[in-house]
């Protein structure tokens, strides 16, 4: 399962291969990382096919993890649609509300709980 | 003829006491100058009958005036007089020399007994002659006296006035400096007010990693225990190898959460006005974050392109780098301020770009803060600066940003600011500041 990590913060990038380092071992999750909406956008041009799930960052300079996922929705609607979950730092109902609305499939704050998304992964 | 010169004396003192009567000199003087022209008459009358030779008489009677007139002139209450004292000098001297001449040569005398006689007549006469001029004098005098002491106490009047006008005046502008120290105080708050939010965010994040890691670095922890229990020592190497990483990150992230309390604890500290070489891109990045990450706390729906063109080749400059820190935020959150004013207006179609540069040119460097906001328009151009204007709404803008960082460009650093400005296209300022 390749999972697109969408975050400004370079660091991000060890922390998720640390964390799921059982499950990259045991090529149960495969990860590849952006670090802003336009770069994601690229990769996707290319891998949308491939991706199965999106975790975006909201609150990023340039293109917003909402806009991303706007476009996400609109530029590749063939089935089956990516999954996306939305993270953001400010876990408001503004912005889960706004999340949603714009079609993500789940809303995690920061500070990301692995355990909780390990189990939501089991359901993808 | 001698009797001219009692008459003197008597005139004299009659004249010298009717002028004291309504003074304190008053109560002295009146018994002696009784006593000086009632004695005249007195020793007119004895040596009229005494003395039977007139020329003696004449001149004990000039020696008398002579004496009355030593007395007085001697006497400080009577210095005012001294032109009506002098005014009998002619008389005695003119009184001496006919006596005496009659006395030597009477014939001598008898021939020009018209001529003597006159001689007499005229310095009596001038007694008087000099006494009306120096009345008019005297009053002239009088008048020109009065007029000073009015005019002295007009002018001690308006110094004391000007005085209290001038005390009045320190206090205010003593208050003044105090308002204005208050207000700088104020803005500084207000602005960290901004950026609380922008604060929280930029320390949560580190936090967050400073967290994960340490988590992931006790599971890895495990990990490495089961794998050398196994005996796979390769294996385990590598996880001791990833944990010294994370423990890297975990130190980095932490100093990471330090220097931002830090920056936010200077920032609202009173400025120590020291110049310190600094990295003026740092300085820009890290404000130009932090004003974002407040806006965005504030109003979620806000958005920008946050564009840096830092020149790496910028050498350290002496700067206040907390007060400088202060201009940058001030430009960050009035560019973001305008990119989303625009925004608001807009919609969706719009797309905020706010970009911070900085560049060497010559001797000096510039940082310039541009944005694609609504641009100010023309007639406020030259109002921007002036302190407590402000376009906001009332509430939201001290009006003191500005101007305060005009103050601490250009009057403390002896950089510049200028703006390049198109109502509706956006906004550049251009901070310029000296290398040396």
């Amino acid at each position: 399962m390749k999972i697109l990590v969408v975050d400004d913060e370079a660091d991000v990038q060890p922390l998720f291969l640390q964390r799921f380092r059982k499950e990259i071992k045991n090529h149960e999750v495969e990860f590849d990382f952006a670090q802003s909406g336009e770069e994601a956008l690229n990769y996707l041009k290319d891998k949308h096919s491939e991706v199965v799930l999106i975790l975006s960052d909201i609150n990023m300079p340039g293109m917003s993890g909402i806009e991303l996922l706007t476009h996400i929705r609109e530029d590749f609607p063939t089935p089956p649609p990516p999954v996306v979950m939305m993270i953001t730092a400010y876990g408001d109902d503004e912005n889960y509300k706004q999340a949603m609305d714009k079609g993500a499939d789940d809303f995690l704050t920061k500070p990301l709980d692995f355990n909780l998304l390990k189990e939501k992964l089991k359901t993808l | 003829m001698f009797v001219f010169t009692y008459i003197a004396v008597f005139a004299l003192a009659m004249r010298l006491r009717r002028s004291l009567k309504f003074t304190a000199l008053y109560q002295k003087w009146n018994l002696p100058l009784n006593l000086i022209g009632w004695g005249a008459v007195a020793m007119f009358l004895l040596f009229a009958k005494a003395v039977k030779n007139d020329e003696i008489h004449g001149i004990a009677a000039a020696l008398a005036l002579a004496g009355v007139l030593y007395y007085l002139q001697n006497q400080p209450d009577f210095k005012s007089f001294g032109i009506l004292l002098k005014a009998h000098y002619p008389l005695v001297a003119v009184a001496v020399t006919v006596e005496l001449i009659s006395l030597i040569d009477e014939s001598f005398y008898d021939k020009y007994d018209d001529f003597f006689q006159s001689a007499y007549f005229v310095a009596f006469g001038y007694i008087f002659i000099r006494l009306a001029t120096s009345k008019k004098q005297q009053a002239e005098l009088k008048r020109i006296n009065e007029r000073k002491d009015e005019l002295e106490l007009m002018v001690a009047e308006r110094t004391a006035e000007i005085t209290k006008q001038r005390n009045a005046l320190q206090e205010t502008v003593k208050e003044l400096q105090a308002t204005q120290a208050q207000l700088i105080q104020q803005e500084k708050l207000a602005s960290l007010g901004e950026l609380t939010a922008g604060i929280a965010h930029e320390i949560q994040n580190p936090l967050n990693f400073v967290n994960n890691f340490s988590e992931v670095s006790m599971e890895l922890i495990e990990e490495m225990e089961e794998e050398m229990a196994k005996g796979d020592l390769e294996e385990a190497t590598a996880i001791a190898n990833d944990i010294k990483q994370n423990l890297e990150k975990i130190r980095h992230h932490g100093k990471r959460a330090d220097g931002i309390v830090k920056g936010m604890l200077q920032h609202s500290r009173a400025s120590s006005n020291i110049k310190e070489p600094a990295n003026l891109n740092t300085i820009a990045d890290e404000y130009f974050r932090l004003a974002y990450h407040g806006l965005r706390a504030k109003d979620k729906s806000f958005n920008a392109d946050l564009v840096t063109n830092f020149d790496q080749s910028l050498p350290l400059i002496n700067i206040v780098s907390q007060d400088v820190g202060r201009v940058l935020l001030n430009m960050f959150t009035n560019a973001f301020y305008a990119v989303h004013q625009k925004q608001k207006t807009l919609g969706p179609d719009f797309k905020p770009r706010v970009e911070v540069a900085t560049r060497v040119i010559g001797k000096q460097v510039e940082i310039i803060v541009r944005d694609n906001g609504s641009g100010i328009p023309d007639a406020i151009k030259d109002k921007i600066m002036q302190p407590f204007f402000t376009t906001k709404p009332a509430g939201e803008g001290t009006g003191l940003g500005l101007s305060l960082s005009y103050d601490i460009i250009v009057k403390a650093h002896k950089g510049s600011i200028n703006i390049d400005s198109k109502e509706g296209e956006g906004t550049a300022f251009i901070i310029t500041l000296p290398l040396a």
